[in-house]
């Protein structure tokens, strides 16, 4: 036995004797885990998050979450003796006068964008491969708050500098927030402490941004792991996976190494990132004062879809018994993200109820396998796609010399029609390679081969796929659509609950109603007969002509 | 969720345990066969992780050597702090270093067989089930929290209300709005002076086409004495001057001078500044959600999400000729809010 093998087990019995460590590496160190690059997507969240703390935690040695107005006197001579906030001056002298600092503040934004655009691509992928089924659901919800709470995060930390973009931003949400009916003028002034802009934001929003929010998100990441961990991780369908094993490499030594080396891969490109591309540039806006703005003012991108919402809304106000209602900001920045999320965070439940599925899945699906589910993600992302851009329309607008109005109308009119029409086409897609599938499996790969028999008929010649193909292939579950039951029974007793039944079972239709249905083992084993009937008839013939060669035709 | 209807769909799982197709066999790699590929590979992550170390160096001369004022050019890239570009291009490699080194060591010389492992039922066996069920029985059952109707009552009355201060207590975050966003510190006279340079006024300074940011000519006192930004973000305004045949209508008789307007810069949809002007039509756009404003027609919205005119600020000169305010706005400026009305 090595030395280093000899200590660490003389180590482990020492801690042994404290905690029961030694049953917890017996039962963990050799757990499987499977091994597939979209697996890697929450791992980015997750580093990014690791990154972001760490870094998060040194900004906070230089950064002073004050509103108080203060001459700036610092390395970056354009802004020489201007008034401004301490946190904004604060800000500067962590990009200009401390070493390194400008770099960790980079890392941190990166870092922040990455993070969210890993957790959305991670939940899409979750999405289309149905990992979010029993018994991951809590995980999904779990995972969906950590993106809500997430974005309001970023908003919170790229709101702190205090600089002229971020300022608009702010006073973008004062304006939402006096817009929420009965409450809202109330919530502006408890959240501000007065009026917009008052000195209590950016000391409130600090303790937000730097306490309470990383330390819920920080459970959640726990919580989240643990569930991930306990339940073991979902795998692809391939040969020798089923839904009760799980096929992969060990935690010790192989994920140590890949998982752990690939936190280093995310922090060393986040790192790499900051040092070559200038990102928030704060010291170019100069501090904030209400009554000035940068034309072309975006947000991050994850706040995008949001802004997007509030350009393309009509523009709809009413006045009800002397009480406004701004339904032009309060829907698109309320109501509608709160719809949006809150349907993203029930999804499992509501796909659960309408196919009637109780089962536990460990084995993924297909995206083609559950068209409407597919067909719903992809509605959705174009739906955000088109919102995003409508957030750019100035940009766009100036780029492409359009008029930003024609973008805007387009966004009105799209949003209702595009996603419709991609939900439409991505189902027959799936369905259509649903059939590609069977027809793979019953009659195999067409081999572009032409051979034409003796007594002159052509057949083309079918090459059987590959065991792996067959195995991904019949990982399809076929599972029915629910009946609508009778609306009593034969005692004429009417059955309970029959009209919410009547409608899930019209959901169930939609959802697997036009399922192309897998061949059945007896449907496939006669086809496989039928092949090598096939090819044993092509023999005897070949024999009766007189053992001519087949003419042969190859494209 | 129970479910009365339809088919068990729990035993849908076609997949027994047993798979359709073994595991494929397994295929050796390069280096679990040729030794030398082997000592290759390991060449490889051993230059890695060295590679690595030298970066930390590189980064420490790097820190102490560089200073944060100076910037490099690097063409299209732009110009860049040095510093950052230095501390940021050794770190990164290191750390990505040690990651690659690591990766490359488990894909080339660590064990690549796949191995299986089962799966245990996510839920506790039946029996643990009806122990626990039990146990919270009994619990129950010794607290007496069933029989002892009283106490279970007083203690949810108790329980219910005792975030009421954790409520309460966030009161004092901010005052109560009061009529505070219907009011603005224009008054009749208040001078009208241009934005940073503090000039004041004269309609003959405003060449026609022009729109200058203004503000009231005491809003730096106010902002001193009550040591916010608060004036200036309501009290923010803009002045226009336009032929006075151009203006189609203003929200009151007599409230422009010689054809200069002035109007709130507080967007009437969530309240940004606004600035850009198109001349020729007169409309005023807000930069962040596109809102247009029809200057010579009321300020009323021709385009985006707005749905309020722009407030309009009657003005005059006084004794001396210059531009002032006829009273405060005659309605609240800025985004709408429950009682506005």
């Amino acid at each position: 036995m090595s030395v280093i093998v000899k200590e660490a087990s003389k180590a482990l019995s020492r801690a042994d004797e404290r905690a029961p460590i030694s049953s917890l590496a017996k039962a963990n160190l050799r757990k499987v885990f499977p091994d597939h690059w979209s697996f890697m997507l929450g791992e980015i969240a997750l580093y990014s998050f690791l990154i972001l703390l760490l870094t998060g935690v040194y900004l906070t040695i230089w950064f002073k979450p004050s509103m108080t107005e203060v001459i700036y006197h610092g390395s970056y001579a354009p802004l020489e003796g201007i008034s401004m906030s301490e946190a904004y001056s604060s800000a500067l002298k962590i990009s200009f006068d401390v070493r390194g600092g400008l770099l960790i503040r980079q890392i941190h934004h990166w870092a922040a964008l990455f993070f969210m655009a890993a957790m959305i691509v991670h939940m899409f992928r979750i999405f289309f491969t149905g990992a979010f089924r029993k018994p991951r659901e809590i995980n999904w919800v779990i995972g969906g708050s950590m993106i809500i709470i997430g974005l309001l995060e970023g908003f919170a930390g790229y709101s702190l500098p205090d600089d002229l973009l971020s300022g608009v931003g702010v006073r973008i949400v004062a304006g939402i927030v006096e817009s929420i009916p009965v409450i809202g003028t109330y919530l502006m002034f408890f959240i501000f402490g007065g009026e917009f802009p008052g000195n209590d934001f950016i000391p409130r929003l600090y303790t937000f941004h730097v306490l309470l929010v990383p330390g819920i998100l920080l459970a959640l990441v726990g919580l989240h792991l643990v569930l991930v961990f306990y339940h073991k991780h979902t795998q692809y369908p391939g040969p020798g996976r089923t839904n009760t094993n799980v096929v992969g490499f060990p935690l010790f030594p192989v994920y140590t190494a890949k998982a752990g080396g690939f936190f280093f891969v995310v922090f060393g490109v986040t790192t790499l990132i900051a040092a070559f591309v200038t990102i928030n540039p704060i010291w170019a806006y100069g501090p904030y004062v209400p009554d000035q703005v940068t034309a072309g003012s975006q947000p991050d991108w994850y706040i995008g879809f949001l802004d997007g919402m509030l350009r393309a809304f009509p523009p709809l106000e009413s006045t009800i018994w002397g009480h406004t209602i701004s339904w032009n900001v309060f829907v698109p920045a309320a109501v509608m993200p709160g719809i949006l999320l809150g349907a993203l965070l029930a999804y499992p439940f509501i796909e659960a109820w309408v196919t009637g599925d109780r089962g536990e899945h460990h084995l993924l699906d297909r995206p083609r396998n559950a068209a409407t589910r597919t067909a719903l993600g992809t509605m959705t992302i174009s739906f955000y796609g088109i919102l995003v851009i409508n957030g750019a329309n100035d940009i766009i607008a100036q780029a492409f010399s359009i008029p930003f109005n024609n973008i805007t109308w387009f966004t009105r009119v799209a949003v209702f029609v595009v996603p419709p029409l991609v939900f439409l086409a991505t189902r027959r897609l799936c369905l259509g390679l649903q059939r590609r599938d069977r027809d793979l499996l019953l009659h195999g790969r067409e081999s572009g081969q032409i051979l034409r028999l003796p007594h002159g008929e052509f057949i083309e010649i079918h090459t059987p796929i590959s065991d792996e193909e067959r195995a991904v292939i019949r990982s399809k579950v076929d599972i029915p659509a629910l009946e609508a039951p009778s609306a009593a029974d034969e005692n004429g007793v009417a059955t309970p609950g029959y009209k919410a039944l009547r409608r899930r079972a019209k959901f169930s239709r939609l959802f697997y109603g036009d399922n192309v249905a897998s061949p059945t083992a007896a449907e496939i084993a006669a086809a496989e007969h039928h092949a090598h009937e096939l090819h044993d008839h092509e023999v005897d013939e070949l024999h009766e002509a007189g053992k001519d060669a087949p003419a042969q035709l190859t494209d | 969720m129970s479910d009365t209807h339809g088919k068990d769909v729990s035993t849908i799982d076609a997949h027994s345990d047993a798979p359709l197709y073994p595991l494929p066999p397994h295929h050796h790699r390069l280096t679990d066969t040729d030794p030398r590929a082997a000592r290759r590979a390991e060449r490889q992550v051993a230059a890695m992780f060295a590679l690595s170390a030298l970066c930390i160096v590189a980064f420490v001369v790097g820190y102490v050597a560089i200073p944060t004022t100076s910037f490099i050019d690097l063409g299209p890239i732009g110009v860049l702090q040095t510093s950052n570009l230095v501390l940021g291009t050794t770190f990164g490699l290191a750390i990505l270093l040690i990651g690659l080194g690591a990766i490359q060591w488990a894909k080339k010389l660590m064990a690549d067989e796949e191995i299986v492992d089962e799966r245990h039922p996510v839920g506790s066996p039946v029996e643990d089930q009806e122990a626990a069920a039990e146990l919270f029985a009994t619990g129950v059952a010794e607290s007496g929290f069933v029989e002892r109707t009283i106490i279970r009552r007083t203690l949810i009355a108790a329980l219910a209300l005792f975030p009421v201060p954790l409520i309460v207590f966030l009161k004092d975050m901010g005052p109560l709005p009061g009529t505070s966003l219907r009011t603005t510190i224009w008054k009749k006279n208040s001078r009208i002076v241009v934005d940073v340079t503090g000039q004041k006024l004269r309609p003959e300074d405003l060449a026609i086409g022009t729109l200058v940011s203004a503000s009231p000519e005491d809003l730096d006192k106010v902002q001193e004495e009550t040591g916010t930004q608060n004036a200036r973000a309501k009290a923010s305004i803009i002045l226009v001057r336009m032929r006075p045949d151009e203006i189609k209508s203003q929200q009151g008789d007599g409230w422009d001078v010689q054809g200069i307007l002035a109007f709130s810069k507080i967007c009437t949809h969530v309240g940004c500044p606004i600035a850009l002007y198109q001349q020729r039509q007169h409309s005023l756009l807000c930069p962040c959600h596109q809102s247009t404003f029809d200057l010579s027609d009321s300020g009323k919205v021709i385009f985006g999400p707005a749905a309020r005119r722009m407030p309009q600020l009657p003005i005059t000169v006084d004794s001396e000729g210059y531009l002032v305010a006829q009273s405060d706005f005659q309605e609240p400026v800025g985004p709408s809010f429950w009682e506005r009305g």
